[in-house]
């Protein structure tokens, strides 16, 4: 039989490892709050129609992730989208006349945040925000225009052949 | 004729009877619970034997169990173009159905199966009875700490189970197939509730966790006292467990489902 401290030592990890899963279990998979800020800056972006952006969608530079999104919310004044996205540190040379548009992956795919560099010689900063951005592609409202512009397209032959 | 029903008629006595004395068994474990300066070190010495030593299948088949699911899941929905569903897939069938049934089914074989055989043994060789004798009461000293292991042991190995089985998930889904980590994990927190999925999948441990100590215990006590006997308690104890936890399993998701 092992000593009775021993035995208690154990139950101690052993509670400690169920505590720990619990933490991951809230934070990592439910998404709870996360206490960890990562290392990074904030970027802010006001966009005209955000889509199925989600809070943790990655940011992209040439395909690259370099931080993810942290928040998506509504500007109350403007009514456009203000998203705040959270950049890895080591990429603190974005030039801060870049322009940032909401793409899809794939053609159901989810979207992300996809930033293209321009020339400037200032680089983003935390609290910096980008001032060219380009609205998410809404699925529908292309099929939409699409339908209309069949449709008109065909009335118009219609009247050529009369 | 007439025999099959009084046949019928004593079987169902017999049944009834030994719900009873299980309740009455239950019934004695909650209300002898042992003194705090003597109890507490022997309900750990059982939260080590059930707990601690089950922790190496549970973190094991968490895994693997994890790591199938995703593979298994990722191949079906890549048909559909939905392959970044992985996350939510796995998260939630391992968070509500999964992690605790498993878990309970594991600890059933585990622990519970060895809790029954000990008591068993117990029993047998009249060691219950000699600690009767010598004015200890068995329900302090062995009873009830066994049963309260097993119900402090099984929320935890659930929690475990569950934190394993994702991380294979992970390593099978972003690791290994190619997964965006990012989208891996958004869309599991974004379809991932805390409170609907993570706390009701630990609220059905807890019940199970109760169920398997129950009959693991009540097995044991109830084993007649003979090497037959003791055989037939222990695999009593792990069919009765793994039937009644995949039972409650369905009546809990009946009822959480529907909100309670």
């Amino acid at each position: 039989m092992m000593s009775q401290k021993m035995v208690e030592g154990l139950v101690g990890v052993f509670v400690l490892a169920a505590i720990l899963a619990l933490l991951v279990l809230a934070l990592k998979v439910s998404g709870l709050t996360s206490f960890f800020p990562g290392e990074g800056f904030m970027v802010t972006a006001y966009f005209d129609e955000a889509g199925q952006l989600k809070v943790r969608a990655p940011v992209k530079v040439a395909g690259v992730q370099v931080g993810e999104v942290k928040s998506v919310e509504l500007d109350p004044t403007t009514f456009r989208a203000l998203v705040k996205m959270q950049i890895n540190k080591k990429y603190n040379d974005i030039p801060d006349d870049s322009s940032a548009s909401i793409m899809t992956a794939g053609l159901l795919g989810d979207n992300y945040i996809a930033i293209t560099p321009m020339y400037s010689k200032t680089a983003l900063a935390n609290g910096s925000q980008i001032q060219y951005t380009q609205p998410a592609i809404i699925l529908e409202k292309l099929i939409g225009q699409l339908i209309y512009k069949i449709g008109n397209s065909g009335k118009e032959e219609q009247h050529e052949k009369i | 004729m007439l025999t099959h029903i009084v046949e019928l008629g004593k079987f169902g006595i017999n049944e009834l009877r030994e719900f009873g004395k299980a309740g009455v068994l239950l019934y004695r474990v909650l209300i002898c619970w042992p003194n705090f300066r003597k109890g507490v070190p022997l309900t750990l010495q059982q939260v080590y034997m059930e707990g601690v030593l089950s922790l190496l299948i549970i973190v094991v088949s968490s895994l693997f169990i994890g790591m199938v699911v995703a593979l298994q899941g990722y191949h079906t929905l890549a048909k559909f173009g939905a392959a970044q569903q992985l996350g939510p897939l796995v998260a939630l069938s391992v968070t509500r159905e999964l992690g605790p049934v498993v878990t309970a089914i594991l600890f059933a074989g585990r622990a519970g199966s060895a809790v029954t055989a000990e008591i068993g043994l117990m029993k047998a060789t009249e060691q219950l009875s000699s600690m009767e004798m010598m004015a200890v009461d068995p329900f302090r000293q062995i009873i009830s700490p066994r049963f309260w292991g097993g119900f402090i042991s099984m929320p935890l190995l659930t929690l475990i189970f569950n934190a394993v089985a994702i991380y294979g998930a992970y390593l099978v889904g972003v690791q290994w197939l190619g997964l965006d980590p990012g989208v891996f994990w958004a869309n599991m927190q974004d379809s991932v509730d805390f409170h609907l999925d993570i706390v009701n999948g630990i609220l059905k441990s807890v019940v199970f966790g109760i169920a398997v100590s129950w009959i693991a215990v009540y097995q044991g006590y109830d084993a007649k006292p003979t090497s037959a006997g003791i055989a037939i308690a222990t695999t009593r104890s792990v069919v009765y467990s793994s039937l009644a936890v995949l039972g409650l399993d369905f009546v809990l998701t009946a009822m959480m489902i529907r909100g309670w």
